[in-house]
């Protein structure tokens, strides 16, 4: 990684996931401050953003599963060097691609009609409520990606790993991983 | 049956014939029976009983008479002349023709020199359309059973093998394997107890040159099957053929009948030592079951699914006995290189591939139908000349072997057609089957609807050929809606080469043929499918 | 029983006139991929993982149904046959819905493992999410179609060690299914004895026993050697 000189720029994407690969990323504890000092941490759920800027290095959560989530993951490819599927619902759709046995109705039915107690009904014509895609899908289904990070959640210690071979500009060495563990 | 009982009853048969002022054959295959083949033969019986000629003209039924888009077709034997697409009523005027219906029957005759006829050369089909498949009388009276005659009381069984050696005949079932050789192979064992089978399984889809030959001359089958037995020392035959030839299984069993009634099969054939019987196993309808250890296993009476070879059949085959399995068309060459030679068989063809072959003609093609040619006939004769071309339209390519095969572009038109040569263009000769395409075929469209077949007819045993198809089918499905990537295309060829390379049985390893033969030679239609937008 | 010497990925190696290429490797501490063969019971060939080169051998073949022979050279690890391998259980993980995550197999399935072992770090094909269900009928036991691999390890151990043949495969191709019986629910099956040989053999989260959570199924399969041995060398020894 040659083309990374000055101090990188490194950003985290929130897509479909539970945010369990984000706590696991804020499980660096103190070795936050380590990344800190090696990059800078230009965009991610923690911080305030308006428009996704350009980026060295960018770690994905979760599956795609809305039209907004499919246009995000373009404009964040567009601008990242290197994009990294993080944890398995980027990799492989995971749980959260578990409704994709059933039709986006009878998903939007059970979850505002059926179960619903307070607010029956689904949400239709409100932009804040995003469309949910047909099929949930891995990350690398709609953009190219270039690293996987397998694993639910990947523990502390391998993100760690994994961007301080992104930063010394090695492969990280991501071999022997397992789905799932 | 002896011998001499065998040549008294032939020329018999003959000589009833010859006092016959007329036989008129109807073709009762299953094509002509679909357009209306059995009430113009009820309205010609009618007819011969109206006229008072019953002893002196007769009707029969008939196997196929080969061109098939103008049934139902009839012949009449007085005169040679062959009649297409008839209705009832003027069949009834072929009984006792006036001058006025001469004339108008001769508006449905069909040229027999036209080059449809001409250019054929019928060895397998020569008896079909010229014997009633359901009178045994007609089968010896066109020579019928003189080989295995001539094999069990002339011939050790050695030199049976070393003739079907000499003549070069190669299995029609799809991989040519030498016949002389397999037979050989089995008769080496040493086994007491072995099998012959014969595969009429026939599943490619447009296929059914197997079908006309076991409906139209069911006798030869069975003949061959004899010989066979002899030859490699075996006492028990098997015919599995697919359940839904119902009239194919009814003539066979009819067959089986007669030829056990006359002592033609059962013990002491023609008075010598050698018994041989055949039982029927019908197949269920899955292409899979074709092929041989597949079909060992369906008549063992087990799920049928491949095994790994080796061992082979003929080493260790149904019940684990050493078993020959042909194909119907191989064993209807034995007969003829039984009676004519082996030398007379390998005069015919090419260097490698001896005999004739018999090919179902579909698609854009004028003369659909079945044909039988030389070995090494290119395909611009079988498409141009005795298909009649392409009507209306443009030739793009040719399908041969099915689902197995794999596309022919115009540029080969002029590649004998011979096992080797086609396998050298990416396709293979299959068990026959040849579809014609126009310009109006996308390729793609074509290479998804034979990766369907083989995904739905694959037995899941192994994961390639199992999930792959899935894979292959899915990403093809993608590319015919415009919606594929260049990372699709890629993919298509990797798993092409898992399942060519790592698949248990033939199925799979052949399935990826016409995505493969349509990517090497119409590249150009999968990539203006890409969609626009790189990934999807 | 003659011997035969052979070379496995460049070592010299011996086995008995009739072992398999599987085994002869194997006991000279070569590990080649598998997942359809079990030590114990016959062997198939569906898998393919374990297909290896054999020189002057112009087709791949299964190491643990091709006989050793004297003078062979194989190859179990070329990067074709790594290749071929990946693409394999890629194949496997878009087939069914295998969601590792929530597995009660998670960090102790076979499939998992050879995943890793492959390096295999994402499918690059389409996940089918074919609709499969999971039978709990049993009272102890119970079938998730959703992991089964079809390696058909569970119906040859249940008819050729427990001489049950309780299981069996339905339909074909990509909808080929393990059934119970005739196709009634494993709980009213009247060929099990619920000895349990099935879900100790199966590779994958698909057999298993009730209660148990997430990454908590432990599989044994050390009463297959003890019954193996037994029969071969009639020595009744752990
Ligand atoms: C999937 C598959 C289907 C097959 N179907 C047939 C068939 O329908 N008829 C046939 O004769 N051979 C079929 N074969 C070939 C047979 O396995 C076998 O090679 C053949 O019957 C041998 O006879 P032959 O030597 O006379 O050709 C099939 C092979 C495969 C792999
Ligand atoms: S290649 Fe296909 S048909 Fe043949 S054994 Fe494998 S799954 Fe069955
Ligand atoms: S069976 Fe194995 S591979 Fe499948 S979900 Fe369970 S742990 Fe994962
Ligand atoms: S528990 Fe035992 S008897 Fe029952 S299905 Fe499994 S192996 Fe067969
Ligand atoms: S249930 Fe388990 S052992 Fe049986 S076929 Fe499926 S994966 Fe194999
Ligand atoms: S282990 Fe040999 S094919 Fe599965």
């Amino acid at each position: 990684m040659d083309s990374l000189t000055k101090k990188p720029r490194l950003a985290t994407v929130w897509l479909g996931g539970c945010s369990g690969c984000h706590m696991s990323f804020l499980d660096l504890d103190e070795r936050l401050f380590e990344l800190h000092r090696r990059a800078e941490i230009c965009a991610s759920p923690f911080t305030d953003y308006k428009d996704f800027p350009e980026v060295d290095i960018t770690l994905v959560e979760g599956a795609v599963t809305t039209a907004e989530q499919l246009e995000e993951i373009r404009h964040v490819r567009r601008r990242t060097k290197i994009l990294v599927s993080f944890g398995d619902c980027a990799v492989t759709g995971n749980v959260t691609a578990m409704r994709n046995f059933f039709s986006v109705d009878d998903v939007l039915d059970r979850a505002y009609r059926e179960t619903a107690t307070q607010i029956v009904g689904i949400p239709s014509g409100n932009p804040a409520v995003p469309r949910l895609l047909d099929r949930v899908r891995p990350v690398h289904e709609v953009v190219k990606v270039d690293y996987f990070l397998q694993g639910c959640a990947p523990s502390a210690e391998e993100i760690y790993r994994l961007l301080m071979d992104l930063l010394d500009g090695r492969t990280p060495a991501l071999a022997g991983r397992k789905f799932g563990s | 049956m002896t011998v001499e009982e065998l040549f008294e009853l032939h020329s018999e048969e003959q000589a009833r014939l010859r006092r016959l002022e007329n036989r008129i054959y109807c073709c009762t295959a299953a094509g002509c029976v679909s357009c209306g083949a059995e009430g113009l033969r009820s309205a010609i019986a009618a007819a011969i009983k109206a006229e008072g000629l019953e002893g002196r003209v007769e009707v029969c039924g008939s196997g196929c008479l080969g061109l098939c888009s103008k049934g139902p077709l009839v012949r009449s034997a007085a005169d040679g002349a062959l009649y297409g697409e008839l209705p009832p009523e003027e069949g009834a005027l072929l009984v006792r023709p006036n001058p006025i219906d001469r004339q108008r029957l001769a508006a449905k005759r069909l040229d027999t020199n036209a080059p449809f006829f001409a250019r054929q050369l019928k060895i397998v089909l020569a008896n079909s359309g010229q014997v009633d498949p359901e009178r045994l009388a007609d089968y010896i009276a066109a020579g019928g059973y003189q080989a295995l005659a001539k094999a069990v009381t002339e011939m050790t069984p050695q030199e049976v093998i070393e003739e079907i050696k000499r003549s070069g005949l190669r299995g029609r079932g799809g991989a040519g394997y030498p016949t002389g050789l397999k037979w050989e192979l089995v008769a080496r064992q040493p086994s007491p107890v072995k099998y012959v089978v014969c595969n009429a399984d026939e599943g490619d889809p447009g296929a059914f040159m197997d079908r006309s030959v076991l409906e139209g001359d069911p006798h030869r089958v069975l003949e061959g099957m004899a010989i066979a037995g002899y030859a490699v020392g075996a006492q028990q035959g098997y015919i599995y053929v697919r359940g839904e030839y119902g009239l194919a299984i009814q003539r066979l069993q009819t067959a089986i009948k007669q030829a056990e009634r006359e002592k033609l099969l059962g013990n002491r054939v023609f008075e010598t030592g050698f018994q041989f019987r055949v039982d029927l196993r019908i197949g269920a309808g899955a292409f899979v079951c074709g092929e041989e250890t597949a079909l060992i296993a369906s008549i063992e009476g087990k799920r049928g699914q491949p095994r790994q070879r080796p061992p082979y059949p003929p080493e260790s085959g149904l019940w684990e006995k050493p078993t020959l399995i042909n194909n119907v068309e191989t064993f209807a060459n034995v007969p003829p290189i039984i009676t004519e030679g082996g030398d007379w068989f390998a005069s015919i063809g090419t260097e490698t591939s001896k005999g004739t072959k018999v090919f179902a003609l579909a698609g854009k093609i004028a003369h659909t139908g079945l044909i039988e040619v030389p070995m090494g006939t290119t395909l611009r004769t079988i498409v141009f000349e005795i298909g009649g071309g392409v009507p209306g339209g443009k030739f793009k390519a040719a399908q041969t072997g099915g689902p197995s095969g794999g596309c022919i572009p115009e540029q080969f038109l002029d590649v004998p057609v011979d096992y080797e040569s086609l396998t050298n263009i990416g396709s293979m000769m299959g068990s026959g089957g040849l579809i014609v395409m126009d310009e109006s075929s996308d390729m793609v469209d074509v290479a998804r609807f034979f990766m369907e077949f083989c995904m739905d007819e694959s037995c899941g045993k192994c994961i390639p050929c199992r999930a792959g198809t899935v894979q292959m089918h899915d990403i093809l499905s993608r590319l015919t809606r415009g919606e594929g990537t260049a990372e699709d295309i890629r993919l298509l060829e990797e798993l092409g080469a898992l399942l060519r390379e790592t698949s248990l049985c033939g199925l799979g390893q052949t399935a990826p043929n016409p995505v493969m033969s349509t990517l090497r030679y119409f590249r150009h239609e999968y990539e203006a499918k890409l969609a626009s937008g790189g990934r999807q | 029983m003659s011997v035969k010497t052979l070379t496995i990925d460049g070592k010299m190696v011996t086995g008995m006139a009739g072992e398999t290429i599987f085994n002869a490797a194997w006991e000279a501490g070569i590990r080649i991929p598998r997942l359809c063969h079990v030590g114990g019971v016959s062997d198939v060939g569906a898998c393919r993982l374990c297909l290896v080169e054999i020189e002057g051998q112009k087709k791949l073949l299964a190491a643990c149904l091709t006989p050793v022979e004297e003078g062979m050279v194989v190859h179990t690890n070329t990067e074709r046959l790594r290749a071929h391998r990946r693409l394999i259980l890629e194949l496997l993980f878009a087939e069914r819905n295998h969601v590792c995550s929530v597995c009660v197999m998670n960090g102790q399935c076979e499939l998992q493992d050879l995943a890793a072992e492959a390096g295999l770090d994402h499918v690059r094909l389409r996940y089918q999410f074919p609709k499969l269900g999971v039978d709990t009928s049993h009272e102890r036991f119970g079938l998730d179609h959703n992991r089964c691999v079809l390696c058909t390890r569970c119906i040859r151990v249940c008819d050729e060690v427990e001489g049950a043949h309780t299981w069996d495969v339905s339909g074909r191709g990509a909808r080929s299914v393990i059934i119970a019986d005739m196709g009634e629910p494993w709980g009213q099956s009247e060929s099990c004895t619920s000895c349990g040989k099935c879900v100790q053999v199966c590779p994958t989260g698909a057999l298993f026993s009730k209660g148990r959570g997430v990454g908590e199924m432990r599989k044994d399969r050390r009463f297959l050697k003890y019954i193996v041995t037994a029969r071969e060398k009639h020595q009744w020894i752990r």
